[in-house]
């Protein structure tokens, strides 16, 4: 029986220890008119070399196509120690530490963890995390109304330059509690969030702006302006913030004259597989004057009864099992293991392997758009890359463009026209450190002779 | 297990400057690309500089220091701590699948797209739906999914006065704070002593103001919810709509569906009855099932099938949808692995899990009894869990459950969870799974026969425990009264 350890002797004995007849009896207290489930749309079992058969051909179906799609999941190189310590079935295997006498070492790398988050986003407490970067922004606007004191305000203001799925994740999560979200405009020649789109809202009640940085089409805000203004006009400041752009870019700590209030992002760059978009990991920190509004776990350093030190789940009185319909969110179980992952990532690249692979990110991605923009009928749609991402815009429709990209093994980015008709036929693409010259070339000579095929055609059609 | 004592530095202490696993950093780029010099960060971030090597031992010397069910009996009941199947992880890490981009096109994604749309079917038929959305990242996010769903529903009918959930009062913390998180009241009602829903409080309590009632079959207290049909009639009468929390699932795979028990809407979680790892405290799974009344409300993305080829269905196929709840399609990885367990157990394989956790749960309550310890609900059968109170033992020994759970540790047994469902007091709530083997449970009754002797002869050996952790008691109060929640260089 698969992963039943029961002989029939382990069976008859247990039986008779409860005085039953047969293992159906121990079903009787359920009403006879319900039972009878037949799973008819479950096949048979198959063996472990069966299964392994079959996963390796639905694999094989999707290929392994070069990949310069971004959009908040990011190709990067993952060391070899990252897995085989968060697979090690201690880690794998073990659930939150609520005994934790028995689970220190989840809670010392937790606490590792919540101590890198502060030192890279340059706030001064984390959680344990959340469930991805999407609905992280959702905790934070929620964090962010219940934090602002001086606010009686269930209004965000949510510029056009952050993930449009983060906002629809935040709307679908966080409308339920009527927080509403003002939209604000985008510069169009430069891809950012002016301050002078604030200056209408000046003077109105918001309990929050969030900026994200770099943004969603891989431009940098003028973070300092724009958390300035926040605070000048009593809303808090969401940073959202990409980590390993955190090796270059600003601290959301740094920013403006007092720093962000909340910081939250996608974990996923730090040493988690793309996997088709999960398991990930949000993260979040803020300011230890906001920790008891935070959502999530939350682990302490204390001491034990001889004064030897440990590590706990601490603040639990935020948390749903504790205060029930009053904690500060639901959730219970968080995304642990992506969390281990990215504490051996940042353990194994430290300060300055981050640095290193940031700087090659940028530098690619500028190769990137010098290369795809030598191609007639590309331009960028901005200024150079921010980051590791740039918007650029095609003289035709994006769709068929990318199709085709696609047939010849690549992932070309992302169509934006639909989600930003006014940017005209554009697409969002991405290089990381992972892209070697050739790959770029490879690229730039695909997209080269798309077009070529396309101007033929329509030349053909003619 | 470390020793006690055995401490390993924070990894901070390990750096040293200068000091890294330089064949991880990337080769340098030539070029000029800078980023303008008032958005450039000031200082670099405090992060350890150490070796590889250094950075192996110390995680694998914290790794020995947690309990896990790859090494020990681990009870935590409603956790489902079952052997998660090596082989579920070895072939979702196929690397494909992992360096697939979530938003690769479906050409690109019909073999990950097939597995998913199958576990959509299969979860159907498990849980008696309609239709399955896995989408929602464990199980308090199924929560969500499945109140918003309710509130949806209400909603498009013009119902806008229904806000208010029933939730029983030994129900798990997340139902209330779900209902909150939905912009839902709550109404908590009682429970009969044989652990039943108290049946005229639910009278009383279902009305034009009911939006649904959130349910755990078997319930928290580890027992059947006989009246179940009943529990439906009222609430539907009433107008309001029944969720199931999928916690408990996995005491009635195969033998009864929810959607069987009249319920509208179900949340799994994939991470405890589908066997995908805990990962000490996440990923999970929190997919959501629906009967027909729900079916336009699903969160998106799902995955649909026509003339073969499978697609994803989003806004436009599901306009009525309560939208997404996460930046791509859940945690695809978590359900990738579920699909691999059910694949391998099958239907036969399926309906054995309930009937192997159904008699390791009541075999073990018996045995406990046996030995002295007073079940809650002693004239009712055991789901796949059941409660120990230690109300007796507190009045006549002064020990607590948290005491009994600490010594457990050093008996090498994860303890139960405690303190939990809240209304039994000094609680031990078991669920021993059906993986595990009779010997082990018959290991667990030794030590807890061998606590209860200490008990009388030496209750200072239960109240100092553990004794043989890496740490002994830890100091919680001053855990939360001086807060040290990141590491600081010494001034």
């Amino acid at each position: 029986m698969p992963f039943i350890p029961h002989t029939p002797e382990d069976v008859a004995g247990m039986l008779a220890t409860l005085g039953a007849a047969s293992i159906d009896e121990l079903f009787d207290e359920i009403p006879a008119g319900l039972k009878g489930a037949r799973l008819a749309g479950v096949p048979p079992a198959l063996s472990e070399m069966e299964v392994a058969r079959l996963l390796a051909e639905r694999a094989a179906q999707d290929g392994r196509p070069l990949c310069f799609l971004g959009a908040g999941a990011y190709e990067h190189h993952i060391p070899a120690p990252v897995w085989a310590i968060a697979s090690r079935g201690e880690f794998y295997s073990a659930y939150t530490p609520y005994q934790a006498e028995a689970s220190q070492g989840t809670l010392q790398l937790i606490y590792e963890y919540q101590s890198m988050m502060c030192g890279l986003t340059g706030m001064e407490v984390s959680n344990a995390s959340l469930y991805d970067g999407a609905s992280a922004l959702a905790e934070a606007c929620l964090m962010a109304v219940r934090a602002n004191r001086g606010s009686n305000s269930r209004r965000v203001l949510m510029p056009r330059t952050v993930n449009p799925t983060y906002v629809q994740v935040a709307r679908s999560i966080a409308a339920n509690q009527n927080i509403a979200f003002e939209i604000v405009d985008f510069d169009r020649a430069l891809g950012r969030t002016p301050v002078e789109s604030l200056r209408a809202y000046g003077g109105e009640d918001f309990a929050a702006l969030v900026v994200q940085q770099p943004n969603f089409f891989g431009n940098l805000e003028e973070v300092h302006e724009l958390t300035d203004w926040a605070h000048q006009n009593n809303v808090l400041l969401i940073g959202v913030v990409n980590p390993i752009s955190l090796a270059l870019l600003s601290a959301p700590g740094q920013w403006g004259g007092r720093g962000a209030d909340i910081v939250c992002g996608e974990g996923q760059p730090l040493g988690v597989p793309l996997a088709s978009g999960g398991p990930y990991f949000g993260f979040m920190t803020t300011r230890m004057q906001y920790v008891r509004q935070m959502p999530g776990r939350i682990v302490g350093r204390t001491v034990d009864i001889e004064g030897r030190p440990g590590f706990t789940l601490t603040l639990q009185a935020r948390e749903q099992h504790i205060r029930r319909s009053k904690a500060t969110s639901n959730i219970c179980t968080n995304q642990g293991l992506a969390v281990t992952a990215a504490t051996v990532h940042l353990s194994l690249l430290g300060a300055q392997g981050l640095e290193r692979v940031a700087q090659a990110c940028l530098q690619r991605a500028h190769d990137l758009v010098d290369a795809l923009c030598r191609v007639p009928g590309v331009k960028p749609a901005f200024g150079p890359p921010g980051f590791h991402e740039a918007v650029l815009t095609l003289d035709r429709p994006v769709a068929p463009v990318l199709a085709a990209l696609a047939a010849r093994g690549i992932l070309g980015g992302l169509d934006l026209t639909e989600r930003y008709p006014e940017l005209g036929q554009a697409l969002l693409v991405c290089a990381t450190e992972t892209k070697t010259d050739a790959d770029i070339r490879a690229y730039a000579e695909a997209l080269a002779a798309v077009q070529g095929e396309g101007l033929r055609a329509a030349r053909g059609a003619a | 297990m470390a020793e006690l004592g055995l401490r390993e530095p924070v990894i901070f202490e390990l750096s040293r400057p200068g000091r890294h696993a330089g064949t991880q950093f990337p080769p340098r780029v030539a070029g000029t690309a800078q980023v303008p010099a008032h958005l450039r960060r000031a200082a670099p971030p405090l992060l350890p500089a150490v070796s590889e090597l250094q950075v192996v031992r110390h995680f694998t010397r914290l790794s020995q220091m947690n309990f896990s069910i790859d090494t020990h009996f681990y009870p935590l009941g409603s956790c489902t701590m079952k052997y998660n199947p090596k082989v579920c992880h070895t072939l979702a890490s196929l690397p494909e699948f992992l360096g697939r981009h979530p938003l690769a096109p479906e050409s690109q994604g019909q073999g990950f797209m097939a597995c998913m749309y199958e576990l959509q079917e299969m979860l159907k038929d498990i849980t008696g739906m309609q239709g399955v959305s896995l989408t929602p990242m464990a199980g308090a996010q199924g929560e969500y999914a499945g109140v918003a769903m309710i509130r949806a529903y209400h909603r498009a009918h013009g119902d806008l006065a229904r806000s208010e959930i029933i939730v029983p009062q030994a129900a798990h913390g997340t139902n209330p704070a779900t209902a909150t998180m939905c912009g839902c009241s709550v109404r908590e009602i009682p429970c009969d002593a044989n652990g039943d829903v108290d049946l005229d409080a639910l009278r009383a309590a279902a009305g034009p103001q009911t939006a649904g009632i959130m349910l755990t079959n078997p319930s928290t207290l580890g027992v059947f919810e006989r009246r179940i049909e009943e529990v439906a009639r009222i609430v539907h009468d009433a107008g309001g709509l029944l969720y199931y929390d999928g916690a408990n699932l996995n005491a009635i795979l195969g033998k009864v569906r929810p959607g069987d028990m009249g319920f509208d809407v179900i949340h799994m979680n994939l991470h405890k009855t589908f066997s995908t790892p805990h990962g000490g405290g996440g990923p999970g799974s929190g997919a959501v099932g629906v009967g027909a009344r729900l079916l336009p409300f699903l969160p998106i993305p799902l995955v649909g099938r026509e003339g073969g080829r499978y697609r994803w269905l989003t806004e436009k196929d599901a306009p009525q949808s309560i939208g997404r709840l996460s930046g791509f399609a859940g945690n695809a990885g978590v359900n990738l692995r579920a699909y691999i367990y059910m694949r391998l157990l099958g239907r036969e394989g399926m309906i054995r899990v309930a009937e192997y956790a159904a008699l390791n749960a009541n075999y073990l309550m018996k045995r406990l009894q046996a030995a002295g310890f007073e079940a809650a609900y002693p004239g009712r059968r055991a789901s796949h869990e059941f409660i120990i109170t230690l109300k007796r033992e507190n009045r006549d020994h002064d020990v607590t459950a948290m005491d009994v759970a600490k010594r457990l540790l050093d008996y090498g047994f994860h303890a139960p969870t405690t303190y939990f469902p809240l209304l039994v007091p000094e609680c031990l709530l078991i669920e021993p799974t059906e993986t595990e083997a009779k010997e082990d449970l018959d290991r667990f009754c030794e030590a807890m026969s061998a606590i209860r002797h200490e008990m009388a002869h030496d209750p200072g050996k239960l109240s100092a425990a553990p004794h043989t952790m890496p740490v002994r008691r830890l100091d919680d109060v001053r855990a939360a009264k001086q807060l040290d929640l990141a590491w600081k260089p010494a001034a």
